[in-house]
């Protein structure tokens, strides 16, 4: 009888609301666990929601088609039968056997508004009364900030913000699942490791104004789309956050061209498309591990040095710009790599990526160089400490040596192609960037036959 | 040591200050020969003259309009509201004249009008009321309600001695029900303005005053043996000016606040008391600010009616578990 509620993911660490386009149940469906119960879709992904619990859809409070703030209540299920107690979070005391706490029903104005909120705070919708179905007030919709007010109150609130936990995350014994003081004062007892350093990380949705500045007769004015606002606070904050510093090694492709042009085929056989950058990203993978400084992010007055190595490959979609994560890609074989670039890439522009895919990267590249550049200085994908920019892959004059005993110098005909990377100085120095970038470059220039 | 009642702790307070202070005296209705319709100031004649304990007639404007006239001219006042329910009677001469005689005519007016008030004594409608919230409402007024015998001997020798007008309400179920050790030969007084703890605890607080006091530490005795729930008990003592500093601490300390009043529910002092922990200590709360009041109407004879109506021990039982459990 215990009844769970279900709520709008978050999808993705930047994104504010979702639009659940469809429900895949009905209520009164049973369900089980993790089969999808709904989709949603958000400015960045689509995705099946999958059950949390199984059991039977009881409550649907968020229509299809509505945009609603992440974490809103959208359903509710119920798991077992014997739905019908009006279920307080807590037992009663031992004491009174009887009556249910919610005080007295024949005592309207001594201890007045104490029953309602009993089991129906404010702006609650009578979720567990026997018999009812999901009642009209507010439809169901409620903001972020509404719902959180009915799971805490203001000292938890207060105690969770000076100790930067999430309330949602601590099981609440109050009525309705309400953390309360107890529940949040042993949460960070029990856990002061983990709940300590989670401060600043990702931009306050919302924090980041933007100056105005007059339109001129003649100019259109065009409002930002979400996903532009995200990207646009994002950038902001990346600079204002991180001590940005940059790197320019030029790479000489030569050899990655040829051996491209000689798999080329076989990889198209096997449906995979061979790029530059899948190399790049090879080399990448390969070489973090060997500089976990670049594969790191900034916590508080310390440094995280991040287990996995998941490159996020930025996006430019019509659209705005995603960055898909290629995880775990120190594991993977250059045709396996090859492989996910082409997977998310094809995901991000037909919107199908799940809100996983774009989650957890660890270092960043960006590939402009299709579009020609000779290079540039990217923006940090916070919280990470350094991404790499590719500049155009080309045919240059450059001076090569002739191996000895000839040792003669002359110009040469060769692909290159410049590699940018900004990094966060107030963790990677310029040796450790260097020497990460030149470890890169090593292995691009002598790209081992064997591994493509 | 001698155990005196609430009642008699009160008359030990006036004859104190009587015996000290020549300038202090009573008037009222049967105050005198008859001694009071409570007896608090039985005797009073014998030992001080019919000079200084004045019967008068039956008019509640006229008692409180001489007592500030001469408190203007330097005498020390104590003026007796046979029930405070008639002090509705006086209620122009209090808040128009009185309570701004210093604003407007920089006159002093350092009188004390006291009376028996409050219910649980079958006294109906008009023998039961609590007029606190009435006079909240007056600034130039200072207003008290002590629960213990020890409050009630302290708090009307300052009232006595305070240089502004003062309203001293006491509740007459408490007058011979409260009994207390109080030492003989000590200056007992009550600072006004200052709330004292009447229980210490941890979980929840209820801050209360006058005889609801006694039912909070009733109810908070249960709710510790029943429920393991510590709960602490604030006695207000003087509820203008109102004492902040000790409403705010006993929320900073339990986080949960239920108010319990006598006094009818709507505009009563409770909401008072809410709105200012709402203003000063808002992250401090972990449960919304609950309040135990009488019902809006006016108390009933029939005593299931006023048992229903008036707040008791078990209602506050009730909603501090709901909101222990919050």
């Amino acid at each position: 009888m215990a009844r769970v509620d279900v709520l709008m993911p978050q999808m993705g660490e930047s994104i504010a609301e979702g639009t659940l386009s469809k429900w895949l149940k009905k209520v009164g469906d049973p369900i089980k666990r993790d089969e999808p119960l709904f989709e949603i879709s958000t400015d960045k992904v689509d995705a099946e929601i999958p059950a949390p619990v199984a059991g039977v859809l009881a409550e649907i409070k968020v229509q299809e088609g509505q945009t609603v703030p992440v974490q809103t209540l959208v359903g509710v299920l119920e798991t077992e039968a014997g739905a019908a107690l009006p279920a307080p979070a807590k037992p009663e005391p031992p004491k009174t056997a009887a009556p249910p706490p919610p005080t007295p029903k024949a005592e309207p104005s001594k201890v007045a508004p104490a029953p309602p909120p009993a089991d129906r705070p404010p702006g609650r919708p009578a979720a567990q009364s026997s018999g009812r179905p999901a009642d009209g007030d507010g439809g169901g919709v409620q903001t972020a900030e509404q719902r959180l007010r009915t799971k805490s109150t203001p000292l938890v609130r207060k105690i969770a913000a000076e100790h930067s936990v999430d309330i949602s995350r601590i099981p609440g014994s109050g009525y309705a699942g309400r953390v309360t003081k107890q529940d949040i004062l042993g949460y960070i007892e029990r856990a002061p490791a983990q709940t300590a350093p989670r401060s600043p990380l990702p931009a306050p949705p919302g924090g980041v104004e933007h100056p105005s500045v007059d339109a001129w007769p003649g100019d259109r004015v065009e409002p930002w789309s979400k996903i532009r606002k995200i990207t646009a606070d994002h950038m902001v904050m990346s600079k204002r956050v991180s001590a940005h510093v940059a790197s320019f090694f030029e790479v000489d492709f030569t050899r990655v061209a040829q051996l491209r042009g000689k798999a080329k085929g076989s990889y198209n056989e096997r449906g995979v498309n061979l790029t530059f950058l899948a190399f790049i990203v090879k080399a990448c993978a390969e070489n973090l591990r060997k500089h976990p400084i670049v594969n790191a992010a900034v916590s508080g007055d310390g440094t995280i040095y991040r287990a996995d190595v998941n490159i996020g490959i930025a996006v430019a979609l019509d659209w705005g710009l995603i960055v898909p994560v290629i995880k775990h890609a120190d594991e993977l074989s250059l045709i396996g790599i090859a492989r996910a670039i082409n997977d998310l890439g094809e995901r991000a522009r037909t919107k199908k990526l799940l809100p996983d895919d774009i989650q957890r990267g660890t270092f960043t590249i960006t590939n402009p160089g299709g579009f020609g550049p000779f290079a540039g200085i990217p923006i940090i994908n916070q919280p990470q400490v350094a991404i790499l920019g590719v500049g155009a892959i080309e045919k240059r004059p450059k001076v090569v040596t002739v191996p000895p005993p000839d040792g003669t110098e002359s110009i040469a005909i060769r692909t290159m192609g410049m590699l940018t990377m900004s990094y966060d100085h107030r963790v990677v120095d310029g040796a450790d960037a260097d020497r990460f970038l030149a470890d890169v470059k090593q292995l691009l220039q002598e790209f081992p036959e064997g591994a493509v | 040591m001698a155990e005196v009642t609430f009642l008699e702790a009160l008359r030990q307070g006036l004859w104190e200050e009587m015996e000290r202070d020549d300038r202090v005296f009573i008037l009222g209705e049967d105050v005198g020969l008859y001694g009071g319709a409570f007896k608090v100031t039985e005797g009073f004649t014998k030992r001080f003259g019919e000079s200084r304990v004045i019967d008068t007639p039956i008019s509640e404007a006229a008692i409180v309009g001489a007592a500030a006239g001469a408190a203007h001219m330097g005498l020390r006042p104590v003026a007796e509201m046979q029930f405070i329910d008639f002090i509705s009677c006086a209620y122009d001469m209090l808040t128009n004249y009185v309570a701004t005689a210093r604003y407007r005519a920089g006159l002093s007016t350092p009188m004390v009008v006291r009376g028996p008030c409050g219910g649980y004594v079958r006294g109906g409608p008009f023998h039961s009321q609590n007029p606190e919230a009435a006079f909240l409402h007056t600034p130039g007024l200072k207003i008290v309600y002590p629960a213990t015998a020890r409050d009630a001997k302290g708090l009307i020798k300052s009232s006595i001695r305070d240089e502004d007008p003062v309203l001293y309400l006491e509740h007459k179920w408490l007058y011979r029900r409260i009994k207390e050790q109080l030492p003989e030969g000590e200056e007992i007084l009550t600072p006004i303005g200052q709330a004292r703890i009447a229980r210490e605890g941890k979980h929840l607080s209820i801050i209360s005053y006058g005889a609801t006091l006694w039912k909070s530490l009733e109810a908070a005795e249960q709710l510790e043996k029943a429920d393991g729930v510590s709960v602490e008990v604030l006695d207000l003592r003087t509820l203008l000016p109102m004492d902040d500093a000790a409403i705010v601490a006993t929320v900073k300390k339990t986080n949960k606040v239920l108010i319990v009043h006598e006094d009818t529910r709507t505009g009563g002092i409770a909401g008072e008391i809410a709105a200012r922990i709402n203003e000063q200590a808002f992250e401090w709360l972990d449960g919304p600010i609950m309040r135990v009041t009488a019902h809006d109407v006016p108390l009933p004879y029939a005593p299931t009616l006023e048992d229903f109506v008036l707040p008791q021990t078990d209602d506050i039982v009730k909603a501090a578990r709901w909101l222990a459990k919050y």
